[in-house]
């Protein structure tokens, strides 16, 4: 699995978002390859490619899809197995693929932390405009970003039955994992606060798009491994966390949801909401979490009741497999999650960002007498999560342990150089960083050797994520002194990638 | 992958490890926040507001 997070970017002199997108992605190049310049493989993305199983023609597709257009984009492949890059009009960090939903927020953390690195080194080349990051997902002006979670799964599991089994999880699992937002409508045309950053810029059921008639399930079908064994499942509807604990449950209940299905464990009709592109905004605008949605079947359940009705599927499913250190900390928060929902969402509000920004939203109204339609008011939403200076909101509540860090400090920064051991991210990771003079390109599933300027240039596959790993391929990448040590070793050890 | 959670690198701090008189915050804890927000919230608001424009992405 694996977390991409579209960042938000400004600075003092307002200049426009792709120039400093790029001017950030190249300051982190310079610091981590000072004598490399290492781009990224397309030969191997196809965004026109979709799981329902057609291909879009490039000529039928909004420019904005054709996210394989373009080397000049600055694209970095980092020693953590991550890439870092400009996707339309922002930074983008797309954490290393790992196995868990603890190493997905580690990463994502690290992530942050780059931001932060990379904008420093820019602002000593800039000095008078200074760059900040948003870890956001709306301008609250109509313009939306996305960060995009992928699970994935095997080829065999019906589609169909995958959209069945995930759309009432997706609709409902806000009320735990929304960021929160401030303004009603997609360019804020009415006051109020929200639940979700996302919801009102869903439009779609199920689809291909995702900069425009965005949908619950998108169907962007680019397993990034041997597609016929895997898919990559592409989901686009959630918000960017500040909150550990939200991002664990989120990407933690949703992957228990998968198994699910690719078991057939359950039958998910009896959660069969109606009208799904409805419900996701009635529910991201119900604070009270008090409205409800009828089934297929003629029941009305609450977000609450969907999600506790999933929470008690998953449990009975665990009884059934087994339980192991994740699946009882994704249980654990889960429970606490609905808990409070139930009894007192404040309870929450150092565990869920749409509650911990409430909070202290409502606070700040009451204390300066003032409206949600106060731009003191609105800033504290942009500003709740600024990551790239130490004084954005969520990092002061961080700071006071007002909202709950469950990872360890040392361990995030050193994610941020280091990649998952567990994944073909630390083939990726470690020959970069060894040999970084030496790569020509890198995707998630190559990476391509210059060794030799009057040779072709040396591509090992990596198309097994779950090859590539440290106990794998540690030994082979310590002992080469050269990339030819290495793509020799990988010859004679061809099972490792 | 899911099927795999268990095999993981995950580490996570113990629950020990977590400050627990948080748990439930009180209007003094907030209250305690709001200074050091109060510090760092913008000069100019509706300039930072009206100024923060993005493209679309995904």
């Amino acid at each position: 699995m694996g977390l991409e997070n579209e960042y938000g970017i400004s600075s003092k002199l307002n200049t426009d978002p792709i120039t400093l997108s790029n001017r950030i992605v190249f300051a982190y190049a310079k610091h981590v390859y000072p004598d490399s310049n290492i781009r990224w493989d397309y030969d191997v993305e196809n965004p026109l490619r979709d799981a329902r199983g057609f291909d879009m023609t490039r000529a039928d597709a909004d420019p904005t899809q054709l996210t394989d257009e373009g080397q000049a984009i600055p694209n970095l492949v980092l020693p953590n197995g991550a890439r870092f890059y400009v996707d339309h009009a922002h930074p983008e960090y797309s954490a290393p693929e790992v196995l868990n939903p603890i190493d997905i927020t580690k990463w994502d953390l690290a992530g942050e932390q780059i931001m932060r690195v990379a904008v420093a080194i820019d602002a000593q080349e800039f000095p008078e405009d200074k760059i900040r990051v948003f870890k956001n997902n709306v301008d609250n002006k109509g313009s939306s970003y996305g960060t995009h979670e992928n699970y994935q799964m095997s080829r065999t599991t019906q589609f169909s039955k995958i959209v069945a089994g995930l759309t009432p999880h997706f609709i409902t699992r806000q009320i735990y994992c929304g960021a929160g937002r401030i303004g009603i409508g997609q360019k804020s045309e009415e006051v109020g606060y929200q639940i979700s950053q996302r919801a009102d810029y869903i439009e779609a059921h199920v689809g291909l798009e995702t900069t425009m008639k965005r949908p619950i399930i998108n169907t962007r079908d680019e397993p990034h491994a041997d597609p016929k064994i895997s898919r990559r499942l592409h989901i686009i509807i959630g918000d960017a966390n500040m909150s550990d604990f939200a991002n664990i449950l989120k990407v933690g209940s949703t992957s228990l949801v998968i198994s699910m299905i690719e078991d057939g464990f359950v039958d998910f009709e009896e959660v069969d909401l109606l009208n799904p592109v409805g419900v996701v905004k009635e529910v991201s605008h119900d604070l009270d979490i008090k409205n409800t949605y009828l089934t297929n079947g003629g029941k009305k359940y609450s977000a609450i009741d969907v999600q506790e009705w999933y929470l008690e599927k998953t449990k009975l499913y665990l009884d059934q497999q087994g339980y192991d250190d994740n699946s009882h900390q994704v249980i654990d928060f889960w429970e606490q999650a609905i808990t409070g929902l139930k009894n007192n969402k404040e309870d929450l509000a150092d565990r869920i960002d749409w509650i911990a920004k409430l909070v202290l939203v409502n606070r700040y109204q009451e204390k300066d007498n003032l409206t949600l339609n106060d731009d003191v008011i609105k800033s504290l939403d942009f500003k709740y999560s600024e990551i790239t200076s130490d004084d954005g909101i969520a990092q002061v509540l961080r700071r006071k342990k007002f909202l709950k860090s469950y990872l360890d400090a040392t361990e995030v920064e050193k994610a941020i150089s280091e990649p998952p051991v567990d994944t073909r991210a630390w083939f990726r990771g470690k020959s970069i960083a060894k040999f970084s003079k030496s790569v020509a390109a890198a995707s998630w599933d190559s990476l391509i050797l210059d060794i030799d300027k009057n040779q072709p240039l040396f591509s090992i596959s990596t198309t097994d994520p779950l090859k590539g790993t440290k106990s794998l391929t540690g030994e082979i990448i310590s002992q080469s002194d050269t990339a030819l040590d290495l793509v020799n070793s990988i010859r004679e050890n061809p099972s490792v990638n | 992958m899911e099927q795999i959670l268990g095999t993981s690198s995950g580490n996570l701090n113990s629950p020990e490890d977590v400050d627990v008189t948080f748990t439930k915050p009180n209007l003094k804890n907030i209250d305690s926040v709001l200074d050091e927000i109060d510090a760092v919230l913008e000069k100019n608001a509706e300039e930072f507001v009206k100024g923060f424009i993005q493209k679309g992405g995904q």
